[in-house]
């Protein structure tokens, strides 16, 4: 391992809570205690970041990721040098160059030439360099017939670009780039994610903060998940990610409770308090309950509870439900929708061919898919008991997201067993063997 | 103090990028583009003309004429001056932006501000100059004209950092700003020769070191000689402590600058 290039011990960041209310109240105080923060009382201040360590070895990749407002961006102003931490310790080896805001200090009236020429500048290279990289840098923008026109007639997407040709070429030690892929068309953003990797190929050392989990799994080499101003996790990618996936799928889950709740209104002879006629899938629950669908597991091979799942993998519903009477007339339903709605597969105990003899008090039902092939996404579940006529006791509709991870970017809905064969004048190189996603273990801190 | 003169000066290229940015784009886009750095300090002499020569009459001495030189001499580095104060005071709040998301040292900004306007100011001489040769009052003593301008420049610099770091904590100062330089500019020497004043207020006029500045363009310009060394002086060490204050009150705020902005 060699020498980190990124170091922060204990370090803290606080906000002040009310940024123009309880300003100094003297010139003097202002003057003498320079460091404000410490004057304040605790609940003036909002805690940004909280007591965070850790090290970036040189030439690696860490991202970080994490909900809105768990510090992520705060923690990267920090390693850039733009705020100082409250507390602790930050030291960073080499230039560093932060794409925080993309052609931040672009001056509208003036052209793509002299901007360029002074963001360089203002990022630390020297006149002679930036005049040296010009040429690359409108080349990599793809902005050679407008270079010479002011900034203000750009689109935002040629002012990212531009921002982000100069950004990359100024070739740092350090990289820190704050969810900024977000620009211009499919092609560009490929671009950029190239660049970046042969910034990562050339050994410098990259800190990528961003909400793409598939890109956080291809670039990093490490992930740090904060949450609250602090570090829950940090390590492998795919592990932290799926640990991240799991608790943002239980956060959903809470909100989809409360959700649930709302709805729970009196439905007098089951009519539907979701109103099927549109078309639309909207999530709710309906039913009179006489039969209640009390809980939704969904299992692994192992017969552990996950939300995160790796294409081909078993998977096994459950279903617990419980009768406040004895009922003859009962079907159990299940079906699979993508997270826009789309009807992937269903089914019935009815249309499969079980036939109903009783239910009374609690009971369990299980649908186990051995197999279960499909890409990667958000799912929901669709769950149901209601008559054979289809009178509905108990039915919940997305109330159960799970989700879908894969290495593969493979499109559709579905992906069944394949495998591909070559011959004749092909030659083509397999990729490197990789085994699927293990998922379902629990992330080390 | 030194250290930043040390920052100013390892980014002395990007202010010098940013001077001429500043200086291209304020005209871009006007049909006389950059003749307004001429035409500014014209109409505002024409202007001043019509008020206090026509409307308004100063009581004038022999070397007060012609009074329109006379005045010309302090207008513009009071100009210089003015114009520097009055915009670095929200040039940093205007420049949020840079500050939190870009790396590099805020005080290039008030720094900015001032050259630009000594730009201006150094444009706008010629005018002053040709207006001095068609009265036939060119003198060997503008080779001292060097010397207020840097003290000029040390003084300007020193209040723009000290009220530019100011003005993000306390807003108000961009409201008292343009009343203070009002008082200030009617207390400088500017319009009336020094010499008119009697008694106390004569006595209370050394302590301005603009006042100072002022003189020494005045004698250098218009009187064809050059001996306002000890009010010179003075306005040196006035600006150095400017500076020297400037300086510490900037580095104390810097880290909350990118905050409060």
């Amino acid at each position: 391992m060699t020498s980190p290039a990124i170091v922060a011990r204990d370090v803290a960041k606080l906000y002040r809570r009310f940024a123009h209310r309880h300003q100094f109240r003297t010139l003097k105080s202002a003057l003498l205690s320079g460091s404000l923060i410490s004057d304040l009382r605790p609940g003036e201040t909002f805690t940004a970041l909280d007591e965070v360590s850790f090290d970036v070895p040189a030439g690696s990749t860490l991202g970080v990721i994490g909900e809105n407002g768990s510090g992520k961006s705060t923690l990267l102003k920090l390693v850039a040098g733009i705020t100082k931490p409250s507390r602790g310790n930050l030291t960073v080896e080499g230039r560093v160059s932060a794409l925080i805001e993309l052609g931040a200090g672009f001056h509208p009236e003036i052209s793509g030439r002299e901007n360029v020429m002074i963001n360089g500048i203002m990022l630390g290279l020297t006149r002679r360099e930036v005049e040296t990289r010009f040429d690359e840098i409108v080349t990599f923008a793809e902005l050679e017939e407008f270079i010479d026109a002011p900034v203000k007639t750009y689109s935002s997407g040629m002012y990212m670009r531009l921002g982000f040709a100069v950004a990359i070429h100024v070739e740092p030690d350090v990289l820190l780039i704050d969810e900024v892929l977000a620009v211009g068309d499919e092609a560009f953003t490929r671009k950029c994610l190239d660049k970046i990797s042969e910034f990562h190929r050339r050994g410098k050392t990259i800190l990528f903060v961003t909400h793409s989990l598939g890109l956080v799994e291809s670039l990093c080499d490490d992930v740090l998940w904060l949450r609250h101003g602090k570090i829950a996790a940090r390590g492998d990618p795919k592990r932290v990610v799926d640990a991240y996936l799991t608790y943002v799928a239980g956060g959903e889950d809470a909100r989809l409770r409360a959700e649930q709740e709302a709805a729970e209104m009196p439905l007098p002879d089951g009519t539907r308090a979701v109103d099927l006629s549109t078309g639309e899938y909207q999530r709710g629950r309906w039913g009179n309950r006489d039969i209640e669908i009390t809980a939704v597991r969904v299992l692994d091979g192992r017969g552990q509870e996950r939300r995160v799942f790796a294409p081909g993998e078993a998977v096994t519903f459950v279903l617990s439900v419980k009768a406040t009477r004895p009922i003859d007339d009962f079907v159990f339903a299940l079906g699979l929708f993508r997270a826009d709605g789309v009807y992937i597969f269903g089914t019935n105990t009815d249309l499969e061919g079980f036939e109903p003899r009783r239910l009374a008090g609690a009971g369990e039902v299980r649908l186990l898919f051995e197999d279960l092939r499909l890409i990667e996404g958000t799912y929901l579940l669709d769950v149901a008991v209601h008559r054979s006529d289809g009178t509905p006791y108990d039915h919940h509709r997305g109330l159960h997201p799970f989700q879908v991870k894969s290495r593969v970017r493979d499109q559709g809905l579905y992906r069944p067993a394949h495998q591909w064969t070559f011959e004749g004048g092909i030659e083509v190189d397999a990729p490197a063997p990789r085994s699927e996603l293990q998922l379902g273990e629990e992330p080390t801190d | 103090m030194i250290g930043e003169i040390k920052t100013l000066f390892r980014y002395r290229a990007l202010i010098q990028s940013l001077v001429s940015r500043e200086l291209k784009a304020r005209y871009r886009g006007s049909v006389l583009g950059f003749l307004w750095s001429f035409i500014n300090p014209l109409l505002l002499l024409l202007t001043y003309t019509l008020v206090f020569t026509i409307i308004l009459r100063v009581p004038q001495t022999e070397r007060m004429s012609p009074y329109y030189l006379f005045f010309f001499c302090g207008l513009l580095p009071w100009t210089w001056f003015s114009a520097s104060l009055a915009e670095s005071a929200g040039v940093l709040i205007a420049g949020g932006n840079l500050i939190k998301k870009v790396l590099f040292p805020a005080e290039v900004l008030p720094t900015v501000t001032v050259f630009a306007n000594l730009i201006h100011f150094v444009l706008a001489t010629p005018i002053l100059l040709a207006f001095l040769a068609y009265e036939g009052r060119i003198s060997w003593s503008l080779v001292f004209l060097p010397i207020p301008v840097f003290v000029q420049l040390v003084l300007t610099l020193g209040c723009a950092l000290f009220l530019s770091a100011l003005t993000v904590h306390f807003r108000d100062m961009g409201n008292i700003l343009g009343h203070i330089l009002q008082l200030w500019f009617f207390a400088t020497p500017i319009l009336y020769d020094v010499e008119i004043l009697k008694g106390t207020i004569r006595q209370l006029m050394r302590f301005n070191p603009v006042g100072h500045i002022i003189i020494s363009y005045q004698q250098i310009f218009l009187f064809g000689y050059f001996d306002h060394w000890r009010g010179l002086a003075a306005a040196l060490v006035a600006g150095v402590v400017a500076f020297a204050i400037g300086a510490f009150v900037f580095d104390r705020l810097r880290d909350t600058l990118s905050e409060e902005v």
